[in-house]
Parts: structure tokens; sequence; C-alpha cells
């Protein structure tokens, strides 16, 4: 029986919840008091059908994009395509690899739309679309593991800069991943484009046939699961240095040339506690650390969108 | 792809994704998952802040600002609900939470799981003198049979749905739309019945019932009889004879005790019907949905020639309906037939209260399920300890903080109000079977006795620091405190 859409505020009164199905959004924006209410309002409207529109075109968005595949007809669903076709070439790809990203992405714009902001953000389970005004910023706190968050460095996003969207992918995420990757975070102009971006990343972060990795037909776990028959990573046993570097250096290939391609700006690639990151994810670290993962202690990596200046909920 | 899943796989219909999802996997939104073959909730889990009243987040922002504080609570303010915690299966490992906390200087032990009920059903009340359909005939949803009508109580309608032989005894049609009714209704949804050779009914509980498109307001506030005895000294003088009309007992002022013993004269008045005692009428027409119950939409219809021999010209009646909703007045003319005049000033604020004595007619949904040995194994290694300590009143049972009645006699079968339970508290399997929760509190010590679970106690601090799948509400302000120790189970 369907369930109805979650639509709350958070404790506190300045996040909004909207939860429907597997989309659970946070949701906050900044400006005047009217504003950030006409934003909200308009962002629980526009998140109510969001679901239907995609479920809709479920089948469709399952297949692997192509060239010329068939055009979904659903805004998002659109956007989802398009923020996987430079990939569809060179690997398989389906639209749903930018699915979450997308919909960060539409509701985020109907706030926009609708409110002139200071700053806002959706933050769709790690995958975050970001709205900047002029002279804003945005400091984002990297969790290790959700369950027991302290962050442990920050990375400061300011509207000089290009990044409005922000994506993990890894094998221990709730999506599958065809790679071995804990984690892969990546800064991109929006928010479909990072998630997609992410996904190809960590894919490409791997050890093909390797004995230690234990790996299922997609369909086994999920069997309408748009990776079909392919293998996902269900476990990963302790890899040696080497292999790490291996899988790691696959990695930062492809995310090297996607850069060079104009399609990220920056991403963190995470393997058993060894951290690669692309050049410019500047981070500035409250503890004087450097790296934005210094040797995690646990591999899990939660993307968790901070204001600067006010009370860590979680501390 | 074909509408057919693999044996191990079910199709989760929560949302339009419609995942099918695997044995011992969860859907796309990890909140739902395969158990064994059964589709289960298993998010988000529900605390009760004692603290606030009711007040729930699922309202819209929009209307609700701020609603809910969502403060982190702490000891004997929060209580563990049973909703979301899951449940476990096969039943003899410990209930998914067993949670301890200390009340008031006593330990208490609360087990929280969310029972899988087969055995269960709804009891509606509906407020309502109309005539909703004959005795022991079915109640249909979507044209399935769903229950059937009893007996009609005080004021209301009497209909008793689900059960294990509509769940699973009949088709596969009738089991699903009888678990979608329940559900529904359990969780405040309105429902729209049919009863056979009778009347359709729109029901949500703790709403007024809506009779073949029309809505009740109002209960009578005692029968045709009773009605006149309450009100005979107001009409004495300004009226020369009542009749209140009603599907049971239909009154008449003159013939009953109450006006001759105010010394209201012989009208010569005679109704239609078998009289039962003076001035009391049974079947003065056939039960409907008109004046009191009955069918008639003429009151003149019940009443036969006046006897010429104590009726007079100018005699003033009054015919009113025992919920004042219906009234009429009229004037015997020089052939002693009535003609309907306006109702005069004296009489209206009779009339008026009649109806302000009516309280607002209400649908009550009571759930009725039983907690079976494998549920309660998973709170006990010898499950009949259990009963026995909830029939001692050693352990309080709630579902989803509502205190439940307890049933005597063998095993823990019960009732719950589910206005008193927080929104959406229900879930089903498509067994089809209905996801209710169950709680039962008893102090720690008492627990140990009957055999618990105990090494598998957690404190509540520790069940506290999952926030990621928790949701705090108030707590019903009609309900008592589920961990107050040293209550027995019963209705507030």
């Amino acid at each position: 029986m369907r369930e109805p859409a979650l639509i709350r505020m958070l404790p506190g009164g300045r996040r909004m919840h909207l939860h429907d199905g597997p989309i659970d959004l946070i949701v906050e924006a900044n400006g005047t008091p009217r504003a950030v209410s006409t934003a909200y309002e308009s962002a629980a409207r526009r998140f109510v059908s969001i679901l239907d529109e995609l479920c809709g075109e479920l089948p469709l968005l399952r297949q692997p994009a192509r060239k010329y595949s068939e055009r979904p007809r659903g805004v998002v669903a659109r956007r989802m395509l398009a923020a996987v076709e430079p990939y569809c070439e060179d690997c398989f790809i389906t639209p749903m690899a930018a699915v979450a990203g997308s919909v960060a992405k539409e509701i985020l714009e109907s706030m926009t739309a609708a409110a002139d902001l200071d700053r806002a953000y959706v933050n769709n389970g790690g995958d975050i679309a970001v709205h900047l005004g002029d002279g804003q910023s945005y400091k984002v706190g990297m969790v290790e593991r959700p369950e027991n968050p302290s962050l442990f460095g920050y990375l400061e996003i300011t509207s000089a800069e290009p990044v409005r969207g922000i994506a993990t992918s890894g094998w221990r995420g709730r999506s599958f991943s065809l790679g071995i990757a804990d984690a892969v975070t990546v800064l991109a102009d929006c928010a479909a484009a990072a998630d997609a971006a992410a996904t190809v990343i960590a894919n490409a972060v791997n050890l093909p046939n390797h004995h230690g990795v234990a790996r299922v037909p997609a369909r086994e776990i999920s069997p309408d699961s748009d990776l079909g028959e392919r293998l996902v990573t269900r476990g990963v046993e302790p890899l040696s240095q080497l292999e790490i570097d291996a899988a790691l250096d696959n990695g930062v290939r492809v995310a090297t040339s996607l850069r060079e391609r104009g399609l990220i700006h920056s991403a963190a690639l995470c393997l058993q506690k060894c951290v690669r990151v692309l050049p410019s994810f500047s981070t500035k670290s409250e503890r004087g650390r450097r790296d934005i993962f210094p040797k995690p202690s646990a591999p899990r990596l939660h993307v968790q969108l901070e204001l600067s200046g006010r009370t860590n909920p979680h501390a | 792809m074909p509408d057919v899943s693999p044996p191990d796989t079910v199709r989760c219909d929560a949302c339009p994704v419609l995942c099918y999802i695997k044995r011992g996997h969860a859907g796309a939104c990890d909140r739902y998952a395969n158990v064994e073959g059964q589709l289960v909730r298993v998010d988000p889990h529900i605390l009760l802040d004692r603290a606030k009243s009711q007040g729930t987040p699922l309202v819209p922002f929009l209307e609700r600002e701020g609603d809910w504080d969502g403060k982190i609570m702490k000891g004997q303010e929060t209580f563990v609900t049973a909703i979301g915690a899951g449940t476990t299966y096969p039943d003899y490992k410990p209930a998914p939470f067993i949670v301890s906390s200390e009340v008031e200087g006593v330990d208490m032990v609360t087990v929280v799981t969310e029972g899988i009920f087969s055995y269960c059903g709804v009891k509606l009340k509906i407020d309502t003198d109309r005539h909703l359909g004959p005795e022991r005939n079915m109640v249909r949803a979507q044209g399935e049979a769903v229950g059937h009508v009893t007996t009609a109580e005080y004021g209301s309608q009497m209909l008793s749905l689900g059960g294990v032989h509509h769940l699973t005894g009949g088709s596969k049609s009738e089991g699903r739309v009888t678990c979608e009714t329940l559900l529904d209704l359990c969780n405040g949804k309105e429902v729209e019945l049919t009863i056979d050779e009778g009347a359709s009914v729109r029901v949500a509980a703790g709403k007024p019932p809506v009779v073949n498109g029309q809505r009740e307001e109002r209960m009578r506030v005692g029968c045709g009889s009773a009605t006149i005895g309450m009100f005979a000294k107001q009409w004495f003088g300004k009226v020369d004879d009542v009749v209140v009309v009603d599907d049971h007992i239909t009154g008449v002022l003159s013939e009953h005790q109450a006006g001759k013993l105010l010394g209201v004269r012989e009208t010569g008045i005679a109704i239609q019907g078998r009289r039962s005692t003076p001035g009391r009428y049974f079947q003065v027409a056939e039960p409907g949905t008109g004046w009191g119950g009955t069918n008639i939409s003429n009151p003149l219809t019940i009443l036969k020639p006046f006897k010429t021999k104590f009726a007079w010209p100018h005699l003033r009646l009054l015919m009113v309906s025992t919920t004042g909703e219906q009234f009429a007045y009229y004037e015997l003319d020089e052939e002693l037939r009535p003609v309907e005049k306006e109702l005069p000033e004296a009489l209206k604020e009779s009339v008026g209260r009649i109806r302000e004595n009516c309280e607002p007619a209400l649908t009550t949904v009571l759930f009725m399920g039983g907690a079976g040995g494998s549920l309660r194994a998973g709170v006990t290694e010898n499950p009949v300890k259990l009963t026995d300590s909830v029939k001692r009143k050693l352990t309080r049972v709630t579902c989803g903080g509502a205190p439940a009645y307890i049933w005597p006699g063998g095993g823990i079968t019960f009732m719950v109000d589910v206005t008193r339970m927080p929104e959406n508290a229900f879930g089903y399997v498509p067994t089809p079977a209905l996801v209710a929760p169950i709680e039962f509190t008893l102090k720690n010590a008492d627990y140990a006795a009957l055999g618990g679970h105990v090494d598998y106690i957690r404190p509540l601090g520790d069940v506290l620091k999952e926030k990621e799948r928790q949701r705090q509400l108030g707590s019903h302000t009609q309900n008592p405190w589920p961990l107050k120790p040293h209550a027995g189970n019963s209705e507030s």
C-alpha cells in the first residue's frame, strides 16, 4: 500500500526532511524568513510528485544509456540521462547512476526559482546540490562513520568556485558498486554530474578477478536492479599495499581523465584507509590536518553539510 | 518484467518503485525488508515523549511549523514503542528490543516487537440509529466480504470486520481486501463499506460516520420512551400530545407514565405498531434512514385516525425524532385531521434541547488481536508465563504506548482504541496479516522470574543512541504513561 510522502521540519526548525520511498532529503536554506519559507513550500510541493514521475519511466531509466537512447519525458529523468551520457560510450552506465543527484538538483532548483536565497542545499543521502549567492560559502564537514559521527576534516565551497554538487559512491553505500572503493567523493558543477562521476570512478577503483573480492550478480540481491547480472561487490578482504595502490591507480586514471574533460573539479578516492586526492581539493582542518582523509579509522565515508559557526547537532 | 515473483522474492508496494526484494534483503529504501518471505517494515522506530502531548511531526510544516523540537529525551520520559521496531522470525529469538529503564526507583523492562497478527480484526461502533443492515449480514469492501453486522448497541450499530476466516479462509482477493480495509481503518483512513440488504457507510476512526451519503451529526439522547420521560415536564401545558419517533421504542406523551403523572389529558391518538406498555410502541415502521432510524419521511404515516371519543379540534401535536433532527407540529382541524403548522416558539426550546443532548456521532475502531505463542516466545522462553504475568497484572500490555484491554480467559487477546496510537502505527504482510506494535512492560525482577531473555536487555540510553532510525512523538494525552509502575492493564 502506497505510503504518503513525509514532509516535516527537523529538530531546531531550520532543516526540512522530505522522504518518499527510497528518496530521503535534508533541505536547508538561508535568507529572509519569508524567502526561506517560500522556498521550503516550493520544495515540498515539487517533492510530492517526483517519485511517481520517476517510477512512471523506471524501465527506461534502468536501460543502459546510449548515444541515441530513447529520451525520457520527465525533467528529472532527462537530467539523469544527460548526466550519464558522457560516459555511455566508454562503459556500462544507466541513468539510475545519477538519480540521487538529479533529484537533489531538481528540488534545489524549485527553491531557488521560488525565492531569492542567500544559500541553500539539498542533501540526498550524501549526494548534495548546493546554491551559493554572491559571497556565500559552505563549509562541508567530512564524517567517517554516520553511526558514530565526528568531523575530521572540512572543505570549503565558495561562490567564486564553480562547484555546486557533491556526491559520494562506494560499495559500502546504499547503491551497488562494480568496484571496490570504500568511498569516492566528487565535486562537480552540479549534483547530477557529481553523482554520475562518483559512480564511474568508484566502479573503476577495482581489481578484476581478484580472489579476495566477493562479488554477486546484482539480480541475486535485488531482482530488478538496473545492473542485471553484473557482478557487484559485497565484500573485500584486507588487501596488500601493492593491490590497494593498483586499484586506486585505476580509479585515479579515470578521475584524471574526467577532470581533463571538464566533467568534475576534484575527487577523493578511499580504499582500505588509503586516500588519493585529485588536485585542487583544497582542504582545511580545524585540527591542523592537511589531508581530507587523514588515515580514516573506518573506511566508510559520509559527507555531512554543516553550517559554519553553528552548533554541530552531533556534538 | 512479468508481475510474478520467484518463490523467495516479495514485491513491495509501499512506494511506486515496487521493488522485488529477495529473502533476507531490504528494498531500495532500506525500510522494507523480506524477512523469511514476508514483507516487513523496519523503519522508522517510534519513541514516545511523555512531556509532550500528542503532536505529530507528520503534519506538514506549512501548517504546524516548529511543532516538534525533537529534543533527546532521557530516562523515564521516553518510552520505546514497538512501531517500526521490526519483528524477529522465527520467534524463539528474543524480541527486537528489550529495553530497561529506571522509573520511580523501580527497574522496568519493556519488551517491544511488531507482532504479525493473522488472528485479528476490528470492532466498529458506528454512532447512528439508522438501520445499517440486518444482523449477521455481510459487510463488504470493494465487493469482497470483509465482516458482518453484529448487534445494535445503545445509539450505535456494531460491525465486526476481519478475523482469520476473511483474512486467510476465503479467496485471495477477499484476504487482500480485508487486510487493506483493516489496515486503513487502523491507520485512521476512511473506508467505504456496503452491507448486504442494507446501507452503504463511509467510516474512519474518530470521525462522524456517513450513512448513504449523509453525515451523522448526533447520537440520540435516549429511545423515544426515555425522551418522553426526560422532557414531559417541559412540554406540559405547551402542547397537548407529543410523539417521539424511534425505530426501537416510539413514545407517546399522553399515554406514557410520565404524562399520566403530570395529568396530561387523553388525546385519542392511535399509533401503528405493536404496543409494549402504555405509551411505548415497537415497530411503528420498518428500520431505515428516515426519522429516528425508521424508514419514514412523513411522520403522519405512523398515525391511525384519532379516536373521536377523545380528540378535539385544534388539538396541538408535536412529532419529533429521538435526535431532534426531524420535527413537525400539527393542529387538528374540525374533522380531527392533523394539519401541519409552524412550530410555536414555546416548543422550539425543547426540540433544541433534545438535539443538544445528543452527543456527536462518531465511528470508533478497536483493533482486536491475539498474541500467539510464538510472539510470546520472543519475550520469554516459557510463553505461558507471560500470559500468566499479564493476567496477574504484573505485565502491562500496550500498543504503540496506548493501553490495551486484555480479554479474560486463555491467551493474550487484546483490544485497543486505534485513535490513541501514533499515526500509521500499523503495517501488513502479504500473508495477509496485520503488523501491529505490542509492548510488554514489567519489573526487571518479574521479567527474570518468568524466564525472560534477560541477556538481551539493553539500557534505554543505548537504544536512544540509534538516532538514525528513530522518530520521537509526543505521548497521547489520554493515555496513562506506559512505564508507570504498579498499574495494571486497564482502560486509563
